[in-house]
């Protein structure tokens, strides 16, 4: 029990400095990025909309850590020496994009067509209907999905460690492997991960119930 | 282009890709066991076997596949148990999926009409037979597209194992990585080999829809079965 | 739920000749604060065809539920054929029915729902022949071979094999009264049968029912709005309102003269829709 004690602060920190941190900026990408994707699809922007659909039904169907290693190996040959971090912020945003620009997909299409309607009525211009209207409606349709996305992503995060990023996990097992005890270590980071996510996904529960959903 | 050396690595790769599809259908018939045996066991009405099942429930949807992974690869031959890769990669994805797999068993079985309970009343069934003859067959159509997406993940999951010293498809291409370089060829071609192998398994799933709602009396146009449609998606979080 | 002692009348334990079938002593059921049934005494005789009648929200559905062990009452008992539905003896008292006395029970009841409630995932001869072979320990060909013949008699032995969304609404409800008549149950209940159907459909359901009427000496419990089957069919016509029976005669009394105004009232709506 000592011995978890005195582990315990390291990998607080890497969960806090590394894992968080890029489940934040991730979360934060894929939250902008998606929004664009389900847009173009939406709105069939001629060429780039199949363009799209085609890319995110690829990205979502390929596992996170191919994608990972394609990146972190490719983008140096193309010139772009960027640090793991950087490298894995990007893949988890790109790759959760395409999770959310389904949810967003299901968002506006949950918005009543009366609403589409009220707006031509009222002659408004697309952008102001999009940007005033369907959206906060669409959004605020499918925050408990997007905040579930969030969870799951942060507990994907630990692939960050293939690419050399220090996050929680790799820290964990880096303890361990020191004094090849194990056991406390990696039971200390599971319960982390159980006391981050398990609160959060009862709020999304009960966020969902407040928003009215099934 | 220069020489890929493919011809020498084309048997590594096979070995490596038949690894990661019986992993993943071991993995996925573990899934589904746990995926009823909790799923049955939390609708349960003694509050005992209910939150159990609910705890083992939470417990791994809310931790890290990849922790759980490694947990028991580390903890498991501590407690006296010989370390087989193999059965721990199994284990882990069958308790996890499995988990997530619960809830869509209990939806699942909840989705069907309140009408047809009650019809099993009137005819004096025995919650057995209620279950299997009438309940269940009706759930199961339901059951069928969430589960292929769990399916998916589960193969997105599958490199996992490579760390658990499991050669599978991502082992076999690490080392021509550390072989021969050309890493832009060899991650571009096992994107390829997954996204092929993810579509190939969700038209498996297509056709199982098909079938189970054919036993339901609806029949579904066979070119829609084989039109592509991306993974569906349904939160796996979905309560 | 209460659990009241036993009474002496029933003490037997199975009916003799010349008791009710059912009886309803001081049956109470409330959902919620809303009560639905108060204080409610009635029996049926073996054999004896009764019709419900009322407004909705008068109870007629819970009455059946109650029978059918689909809702638990809040208060008193119900008997059929000598047997406590929802209590069971132990020693000389009634305890509250475990689920195997329920289940036991229930055999000797049968109903036919408003939305048919046949099973999609069977074929309509399989919807027949399950509970017979599953509960009642029949054979397979025992089963099929009366099922056939129940077929035969609802008007349906050609669609022995069809699914049941391949039929129309009538068809499904004339398989629902098969599947029902092939547990032999000694009390059939039927809820608003017809109302579920498009108008042309209704007369081949009611006709069946007729028939078997006429056919067998099976007890029948209806709901419905059917005025003139109910007049064909009933021996006695309950009118109820707010939980209580108003008033009750054979259908020459109620559908003729009946004293109470409220069932005027109510016939008369009734009537004037046909």
């Amino acid at each position: 029990m000592g011995y978890a004690l005195d582990v315990l602060p390291r990998i607080l920190e890497a969960f806090l400095r590394y894992t968080l941190l890029a489940t934040a900026l991730a979360s934060a990408l894929a939250a902008v990025l998606g929004l664009v994707f389900a847009v173009i699809r939406r709105v069939r922007v001629p060429v780039l909309a199949p363009l799209t659909t085609a890319f995110v039904e690829f990205v979502r169907s390929t596992p996170i850590p191919i994608q990972l290693f394609f990146l972190f190996y490719v983008l140096p040959e193309a010139g772009l020496t960027l640090p793991g971090l950087f490298v894995g912020v990007v893949t988890l945003g790109v790759h959760y994009a395409c999770y959310y620009a389904e949810v967003y997909r299901a968002g506006i299409d949950g918005v009543p067509k009366a609403q589409w309607e009220a707006c031509t009525a009222l002659s408004m211009s697309p952008r102001y209907q999009w940007q005033h209207v369907v959206l906060p409606q669409a959004v605020r349709n499918v925050l408990p999905s997007l905040g579930n996305y969030v969870i799951s992503m942060f507990k994907e995060t630990p692939y960050l460690f293939l690419i050399a990023v220090p996050e929680m996990v790799q820290e964990a097992v880096a303890i361990g492997g020191r004094d090849f005890r194990y056991l406390e270590p990696v039971t200390i980071a599971g319960l982390i991960f159980l006391a981050a996510s398990y609160p959060s996904a009862i709020a999304m529960r009960r966020l969902e119930k407040r928003l009215g959903h099934a | 282009m220069g020489d890929l050396q493919i011809g020498a690595w084309a048997d590594e790769l096979l070995a490596g890709l038949w690894v990661t599809v019986y992993i993943t259908v071991l993995g996925a018939v573990a899934a589904v066991v746990v995926a009823f045996a909790l799923g049955l066991l939390v609708r349960m009405r003694h509050i005992v076997p209910r939150t159990i099942a609910r705890v083992v429930i939470e417990f791994f949807r809310g931790s890290s596949l990849l922790v759980q992974l490694f947990w028991l690869f580390y903890v498991l031959p501590l407690l006296g148990y010989p370390l087989n890769p193999v059965v721990v990669g199994v284990l882990a994805f069958g308790l996890n999926f499995g988990a997530y797999g619960a809830e869509v068993v209990r939806g699942s079985i909840n989705a069907v009409p309140k009408a047809q309970w009650e019809g099993t009343v009137a005819l004096s069934l025995s919650p057995y037979h209620r279950m299997r003859r009438v309940i269940l067959p009706q759930a199961y159509p339901l059951m069928i597209p969430p589960f292929g997406n769990l399916l998916i993940q589960l193969i997105k999951s599958t490199p996992l194992v490579f760390l658990i010293t499991l050669t599978d498809l991502t082992a076999v291409a690490d080392q021509y990585r550390a072989s021969e370089g050309r890493e832009a060829f060899i991650f571009g071609l096992l994107l390829v080999i997954y996204f092929v192998l993810a579509y190939v398994f969700t038209l498996v799933m297509h056709l199982l829809e098909a079938r189970a709602k054919a036993g339901l009396g609806q029949r579904e146009d066979p070119r829609k079965i084989l039109a592509y449609r991306g993974p569906m998606e349904e939160e796996r979080e979905a309560a | 739920m209460v659990t009241p002692d036993t009474s002496a009348a029933h003490t037997a334990g199975h009916r003799r000749d010349g008791d009710p079938l059912i009886t309803f002593d001081k049956v109470v059921k409330q959902f919620d604060d809303h009560v639905v049934l108060r204080d409610l005494d009635f029996t049926v005789a073996p054999g004896e065809r009764v019709t419900l009648i009322g407004p909705s929200g008068s109870g007629k559905t819970t009455i059946l539920r109650l029978l059918m062990t689909l809702e638990a009452p809040s208060g008193g008992q119900i008997w059929v054929d000598g047997e406590p539905l929802w209590h069971m003896r132990k020693g000389d008292q009634l305890v509250p029915a475990n689920e195997k006395h329920l289940r036991a029970v229930r055999t000797k009841i049968g109903m036919v729902f408003q939305q048919f409630n046949l099973f999609p995932n069977m074929t309509v001869l399989r919807n027949i022949t399950e509970a017979p072979v599953c509960v009642l320990r029949k054979s397979r060909e025992e089963a099929e071979h009366q099922a056939r013949e129940l077929l035969g008699r609802v008007g349906l032995e050609e669609k022995a094999d069809a699914h049941p969304n391949q039929l129309s609404g009538g068809q499904q409800q004339r398989v629902a009264i098969a599947r029902a008549l092939a547990m032999e149950p000694k009390v059939l209940l039927l809820d608003e049968v017809t109302s579920a159907l498009d108008p042309e459909l209704v007369a081949g359901v009611l006709n069946v029912l007729r028939n078997i009427a006429d056919t067998t000496d099976i007890t029948m419990l209806i709901v419905t709005h059917e005025m003139h089957f109910a007049r064909d069919v009933s021996q006695r016509v309950m009118m109820f309102d707010g939980g209580q029976v108003i008033e009750q005669g054979p259908p020459e009394m109620m559908f003729g003269h009946c004293e109470h105004e409220r069932t005027q009232r109510f016939l008369r709506a009734v009537l004037e829709q046909r």
